[in-house]
């Protein structure tokens, strides 16, 4: 047999990775720095961002506050990826938390400090409701439902003219100040972020995350796999109803736009550019994408085009999905090596 | 020892469209007998197993669970009673490692009230449970994804899930299929031993020499219908039960 010679990659991992993840010990300060220290720098990085505001300029900081924005819709598809339903109608969630914010504060005057938390809790409770009895439906099914919720919530707004119809509600109060909103968005992203990881690690995330490799094993463990699919979706709806929330009082306006397919598609291409899975890929993939579609404004219709290249080329080049590329990186070593091929083999 | 009766199933039938899947079947089960239900494929055996653990509802007919009427009960409901099952098609968490597929059953609501449990001390409990199915002691195995174990440690697995939930039956449905010759032989003894701890079993299984090794008594089905209940040995020189069989490998196993 004539022996060819092909080449390959190897993946090794550093002795970091293989200490901390199965024998959970770690000996030197600079091996705790090599873990915490990528948390610590983004941690860092976002608090000190809102006390730039001389140097950044209010532009950059309503784009963060979009950004975060995004972030936890996406943050909040992803838990809902988690559990094996796939939403493409994240804008559900955002225009019911910011319409209940809206009435609340139109209709009894409420300050923002509770209109945010009343409209976080009880939007996610409504969203939970109108979700419950598809729950059962997967894959496409469920998303295909989900994705007509936010345009049949348009046309009703539309055409009964409640609400405020087609002109929304304007004029509602305001939040102190833009380092202040961004304080709360920044700190509310982090939460849901390390919270989201965190809850996946204990023993009821993995029942949640079991539903989406063999539901029927889980039920065979004896769970009622609808109750918790519904608590998933409570979870998973609350980051999103408060990002409404939020930005109904940032904005002092909430209309239709609420429920528009933006914050049903952005937050779904976060997470995939992100990778999904992990929660902190949502956040990076929105704080990639957002950004990066405010830089190309200036390129005017072409934006989009190009917006659209650069979506393309993460989906084809990293499928698997930035963070987990970063983290694979950061790691595990990479070399090429030599191997022998077989004849026939490729 | 009277033993009391743990599973009554009464004419149960379950139709699809014109199809009668399962037709008026009836069986006793004592607690601490191995049942073993056999018949040739597409003859109503998982459908039989679906009906009683409550995967599916039956057309008509009734179940009876420690003299309880569980026909028709929620299947997660029946794993709280204490009805564990196993899955022809065994799929694990594939993206969960081993050791981690069985923290969820041991989780289950039936789990933490009989035996509590905080978290953490379920890692040790699926570990045991791993190595009391065969899996090496001290191995890397129960840490890797599970969807990276072959054929024969998935359904080791699955047999581990069951176990895990302190059922009072236990249903396997062909736990055997897919295994090598040398992956039954090692599981067999296993199986010897639950029955002689005096658990209560039923196996579905097409692989009659090594399912006659374990039970005590058996239901052949044919059409969705039982065409005899015995000891194996009787079974086996059934006219009716050889013909559904076309003769095959009965003659040579019993």
């Amino acid at each position: 047999m004539s022996a060819k010679v092909g080449y390959r990659k190897e993946r090794l991992d550093r002795g970091i990775k293989a200490r901390t993840d199965d024998i959970f010990a770690i000996s030197t300060y600079r091996e705790i720095l090599y873990l915490i220290l990528p948390r610590v720098f983004v941690i860092a990085g976002l608090l000190i961002f809102p006390l730039l505001g001389d140097f950044t300029g209010v532009y950059w900081q309503n784009v963060i506050v979009i950004t975060c924005t995004i972030a936890l819709l996406a943050l909040s598809w992803d838990l809902l990826h988690s559990v094996g339903l796939v939403s493409l109608g994240q804008a559900v969630f955002f225009g019911v938390g910011a319409y209940i914010t809206g009435f609340l504060a139109q209709q009894f005057g409420l300050p923002p400090l509770v209109t945010i938390p009343l409209a976080t809790v009880f939007g996610a409770l409504v969203c939970t409701m109108l979700l419950y009895p598809v729950l059962r439906l997967r894959g496409v099914y469920f998303g295909l439902i989900t994705f007509a919720l936010p345009l049949l919530f348009m046309r009703i707004i539309e055409t009964t003219k409640v609400l405020g119809g087609t002109e929304g509600m304007s004029g509602l109060p305001a939040l102190p100040s833009i380092a202040i909103s961004l304080y709360i968005i920044i700190t509310i992203t982090l939460v849901c972020v390390f919270g989201f990881q965190r809850l996946f690690e204990t023993d009821y995330g993995l029942v949640l995350k079991a539903i989406k490799d063999n539901d029927r094993s889980v039920i065979a463990a004896g769970f009622n796999i609808s109750w918790f699919k519904a608590q998933a979706v409570f979870i998973a709806a609350l980051p999103a109803t408060f990002a409404g929330a939020f930005l109904t009082h940032h904005y002092q306006f909430v209309g239709i736009p609420a429920f528009a397919t933006d914050y049903s598609i952005l937050p779904l291409a976060s997470a995939i550019v992100g990778g999904p899975g992990s929660f902190f890929g949502a956040m990076l993939g929105a704080f990639l994408l957002v950004p990066l579609s405010e830089l190309l404004r200036d390129l005017g219709t072409l934006r989009i085009v190009i917006y659209s290249v650069i979506l393309l080329i993460f989906v084809v080049g990293l499928p698997e999905g930035l963070y987990p590329y970063l983290r694979r990186k950061y790691f595990q070593f990479e070399r090429v090596v030599s191997m022998e091929l077989e004849e026939g083999g490729k | 020892m009277s033993k009391e009766t743990i599973l009554e199933v009464r004419n149960l039938s379950k139709n699809f469209g014109g199809v009668k899947a399962v037709s008026e079947v009836s069986f006793q089960l004592k607690r601490g007998e191995a049942l073993g239900v056999m018949g040739p494929n597409g003859c109503g055996k998982s459908t039989l197993i679906n009906l009683i653990t409550g995967f599916i509802k039956p057309s008509s007919g009734q179940v009876f669970y420690q003299g309880k009427d569980i026909t028709g009960i929620a299947p997660h409901k029946a794993v709280n009673l204490g009805i564990a099952r196993s899955f022809q098609m065994a799929k694990p968490f594939y993206n969960i490692p081993v050791y981690k597929n069985l923290i969820i059953p041991l989780f289950s609501p039936r789990v933490r009230k009989l035996v509590g449990g905080k978290f953490g001390d379920r890692d040790e409990a699926a570990i045991h449970l791993l190595e009391d199915v065969g899996f090496e002691r001290d191995s890397s195995i129960p840490y890797k994804a599970a969807g990276s174990l072959p054929h024969g440690y998935v359904k080791r697995l699955e047999l581990a899930r069951c176990l895990s939930l302190e059922p009072d039956l236990i249903i396997l449905d062909e736990l055997f299929s897919g295994m090598s010759m040398s992956e039954v032989a090692s599981i067999l003894p296993f199986l010897e031993r639950l029955r002689d701890e005096g658990k209560t079993l039923i196996m579905v299984e097409h692989r009659l020499k090594e399912l006659f090794r374990v039970v005590d008594k058996v239901v052949v089905l044919n059409f969705g219908k039982k065409i005899a209940e015995g000891l194996p040995e009787e079974v086996v020189q059934n006219e009716e039960v050889r013909k559904s069989y076309l003769g095959s490998e009965v003659d040579s196993s019993a």
